[in-house]
């Protein structure tokens, strides 16, 4: 019984460790490290990296970049709520935005190009996920994240939102196009 | 001074200060657990989508105090009795400023009852992450803070128990290695606290009006530091409790005091560090902080943790081995006490804490890897393996051994007893799977609909999504139905249970004189542990733990190159 | 010679780490400090530091 005693000895470090648990040790640290290098080698040589890249903005300030951009790009509109449809060109910058409860506006991208896409809210914290890749993210108020997107399968993907956000999180859902 | 009593059955000694914190401490746990698992009910049942209970008004009123109840009331009161049990009991010391303590424990309780109240007044489903600028009603915040407070204060008597018990003399050598994991709680305790109260006081200034703005990212991280860290005294509390059950249940030592203490300080070091999972897909945040401190500095904690699952179940091993349990590699493990539910309730949250919760835990705290995880409700399946079978079916256990020894009562449906920590156990497994498999397919946490009624647009998750969220509502009605059998079983017997007489013969075996009120003289000093004789430690000592070790490795390495493999088939991103 | 500390010549020295993991508040004070600098200030500093949209 001496899990729950002192120690047998005064000076119990200097006792010898067994030869099994220093065998576990060895394996148990050489599988952490490999753990941890995974993570800089994916971002050298994987390709689904978060570039970080992101500025502290408002509502007032991302609201009108997204307008901008459904002004020019407007192709059609969806739902009785004229969710607008927008198709800006390959490579260009596109703009989402979160609000309770809606992801604004619908977008239409082209398969294999790359976009950069920016993400904001403009009142609470919202969760991009988007459906059925399971790609996930948090969007904050105040912070624009951006990331260069390439989407490399044609088809109607949902953007549900994953950060609880008051009565009407479960109805917060966007749509993304990608067109071959 | 006879303020002590001596326990016949286990020969520990009980100051009675400590003794009715101990008591008062656990009943108010199983006060939260109830509701707790009440609340869970109604969640699960919501979130089974044949039976969808609740609206969701009520389903996030509900989800909000389920996840404080449980995740924060529950353990943080047993964890204090257990900080009390491994000073004051495990030491034979009594306990450091009683007056304080009980006041702790006052804050601790008008706290949980305030916080508790702003929920179900309604005005205050924030979830338990209250994420700014979504406001809860100020007393939301403030019951939170009184609870800080008073959890605080009962670290603190802790450390004096500890100062008192070195000062006094009252045990040789150095603080056993239960008391020592204790201590690890403690010290993550105290940072977890600090953190909370760094962040809600300002929240709770800002709820009344007094502060205008509060950044939601900077909230996010420093409510993280509570948020996670709070769940982090959970593990070095139970893997204490592991060693515990060892010591009682085997009368096990352990492999060797200075590797399980050299884990126990790789938590300290760097355990915290981890609440940075959650800030993964965050915006604002460089990689680099993403990768060192969710890696908890190279996964020097994880490490600690694959440390504990060789030496808790080996020092088992090692002690059947000493009985004669010695065929092939697992007679010990088969002729384990799989009736007692201190050993079953210990052994289950062992496996599924290490195969389930670890793991799971790893894989989606890699920086790239959480992006097809993240607030899925693979991650709600994550945390109950680690909580609700790693902490809580732990601290059930632990129960079990409470109530003759603390409460002094005889434990009522004792077979039901030995069935409950399968019935909680086995619920809890089939939730937790089926929960991950949903949360692969992308079934969002925290969402009142699966089927998004009511949206503009549509979505439908594949109908193998809506198959295993059923499955896993009925391991929650399971679950539910066992912890409902603990609490049955607990309550029942230290009101109803027949009460145990100190047995003369065995007192006076430890040579202590019988007194009317039980309560004795100061006790004799804790003596240091008796030697081993040298055991021939050339060979492996534990073969048996040696191979599940292994086991849990492959485990590991397997389903963690899988989930790399799963992200190389997204979107690339960059 | 002896430590003129040292009044029980018959015991060992502590080892430096056992002396450690035998101070409570030196490992309260290090499982503060540590998550506090390389958590919460490492990241707050990171949060203060992002620029303004343009």
């Amino acid at each position: 019984m001496t899990t729950y005693l002192p120690p047998a000895q005064r000076i119990w470090w200097n006792e010898p460790v067994g030869r099994q648990e220093i065998v576990w040790i060895a394996i148990a640290l050489t599988w952490c490290l490999i753990l941890f290098f995974m993570m800089p080698y994916w971002h050298v040589f994987g390709k689904q990296n978060l570039s970080n890249e992101a500025y502290k903005t408002t509502p007032a300030q991302y609201g009108p970049k997204v307008q901008a951009m459904i002004d020019k790009y407007t192709v059609r509109t969806e739902t009785d709520q004229q969710i607008p449809v927008v198709a800006p060109p390959a490579g260009s910058d596109v703009y989402m935005l979160a609000r309770l409860w809606q992801w604004w506006p619908i977008l239409e991208l082209e398969k294999d190009k790359t976009y950069r896409l920016h993400l904001s809210s403009m009142d609470w914290q919202h969760g991009f996920s988007l459906q059925p890749v399971n790609i996930n993210m948090e969007v904050i108020p105040g912070y624009e994240m951006v990331l260069n997107i390439t989407p490399d399968v044609a088809g109607t993907y949902g953007v549900v939102c994953n950060e609880y956000c008051g009565i009407g999180h479960s109805t917060m859902l966007g749509r993304i196009y990608v067109k071959e | 001074m006879s303020n002590f009593r001596l326990c016949p059955d286990t020969g520990l000694f009980f100051d009675k200060n400590a003794e009715s914190l101990m008591k008062v401490h656990a009943v108010a746990a199983a006060v939260s657990l109830l509701v707790a698992g009440l609340l869970a009910l109604g969640v699960a049942l919501t979130r089974w989508p044949a039976v969808h209970l609740l609206p969701a008004s009520q389903f996030y009123m509900f989800l909000t105090a389920h996840g404080i109840d449980a995740l924060l009331f529950w353990v943080i009161f047993f964890e204090i009795a257990i900080l009390y049990f491994a000073s004051s009991t495990l030491l034979r010391c009594r306990l450091a400023a009683p007056r304080w303590a009980w006041l702790g424990f006052a804050l601790m309780v008008i706290g949980a009852v305030t916080t508790n109240t702003a929920v179900f007044q309604g005005n205050s489903s924030v979830m338990m992450t209250s994420y700014v600028p979504m406001q809860a009603a100020p007393h939301f915040y403030l019951g939170l803070i009184l609870f800080a407070v008073g959890a605080l204060i009962g670290c603190f008597v802790f450390f004096g128990t500890l100062v008192i018990a070195k000062d006094e003399h009252t045990y040789e050598g150095s603080i056993p290695l239960v008391t020592f994991g204790a201590m690890t709680a403690a010290i993550i305790a105290v940072f977890t606290i600090a953190s909370g109260a760094i962040i809600l006081v300002p929240t709770f200034l800002w709820s009344i009006g007094y502060i205008s703005h509060i950044d939601p990212e900077m909230y996010r991280i420093i409510w993280w530091a509570m948020g996670h860290s709070s769940q982090q005294i959970n593990v070095a509390a139970h893997v204490s409790v592991w060693y515990l059950v060892a010591g009682l249940v085997f009368g096990a030592r352990p492999m060797s005091e200075k590797v399980s203490r050299f884990a126990f300080l790789l938590y300290i070091f760097f355990l915290q560090l981890a609440s940075a999972h959650h800030i993964l897909v965050d915006p604002g945040v460089s990689s680099e902080w993403k990768i060192f401190n969710t890696s908890y500095a190279m996964y020097l904690a994880v490490l600690a943790s694959m440390i504990h699952g060789l030496t808790v179940p080996g020092s088992m091993e090692v002690a059947q081995r000493a009985k004669g349990y010695t065929r092939g590699i697992f007679e010990w493990l088969r002729k384990a006490p799989w009736d007692n539910p201190v050993f079953s309730s210990t052994f289950i949250s062992i496996i599924i804490f290490g195969f389930i919760g670890g793991i799971t835990g790893v894989v989606m705290g890699t920086e790239q890897i959480n992006l097809i995880i993240h607030n899925t409700i693979y991650v709600p399946a994550h945390f109950h393996a680690t909580v609700a079978v790693g902490t809580t079916l732990t601290f059930m256990g632990l129960t079990f051994f409470l109530i003759p020894v603390l409460f002094r009562r005889k434990m009522i449906l004792p077979t039901l007893a030995k069935w409950q920590p399968y019935l909680f156990g086995g619920g809890m497994t089939i939730l937790i799977l089926f929960m991950m498999g949903a949360g692969t397919m992308g079934v969002a946490r925290r969402s009142a609909d699966m089927t998004f009624a009511g949206a503009a647009l549509t979505y439908d998750y594949p109908g193998m999504a809506y198959t295993m969220m059923g499955i896993s509502g009925i391991g929650a009605v399971i679950a539910v139905i066992g912890g409902g059998a603990y609490l049955l079983i607990t309550v029942g017997s230290i009101v109803f249970g027949k009460k145990l007489e100190p047995s003369a013969g065995l007192l006076q075996s430890f040579g202590v004189p019988l007194s009317s009120d039980n309560y004795m003289a100061e006790p004799e000093i804790l003596p240091m542990a008796a030697p081993v004789e040298e055991h021939g430690s050339a060979g492996f000592e534990a073969p048996g733990t040696f191979v599940l070790a292994m086991l849990l490795l492959v485990s590991f390495v397997v389903y963690y190159f899988i989930n790399w493999k799963y992200l190389a088939s997204v979107w690339p991103l960059s | 010679m002896a430590d003129p500390d040292d009044n029980n010549p018959d015991e060992e020295r502590i080892p430096a780490m056992q002396s450690l993991l035998e101070n409570p508040f030196l490992l309260l004070f290090i499982g503060v400090a540590m998550p506090a600098v390389f958590y919460i200030i490492w990241g707050i500093m990171e949060i203060v530091t992002v620029p303004i949209a343009p």
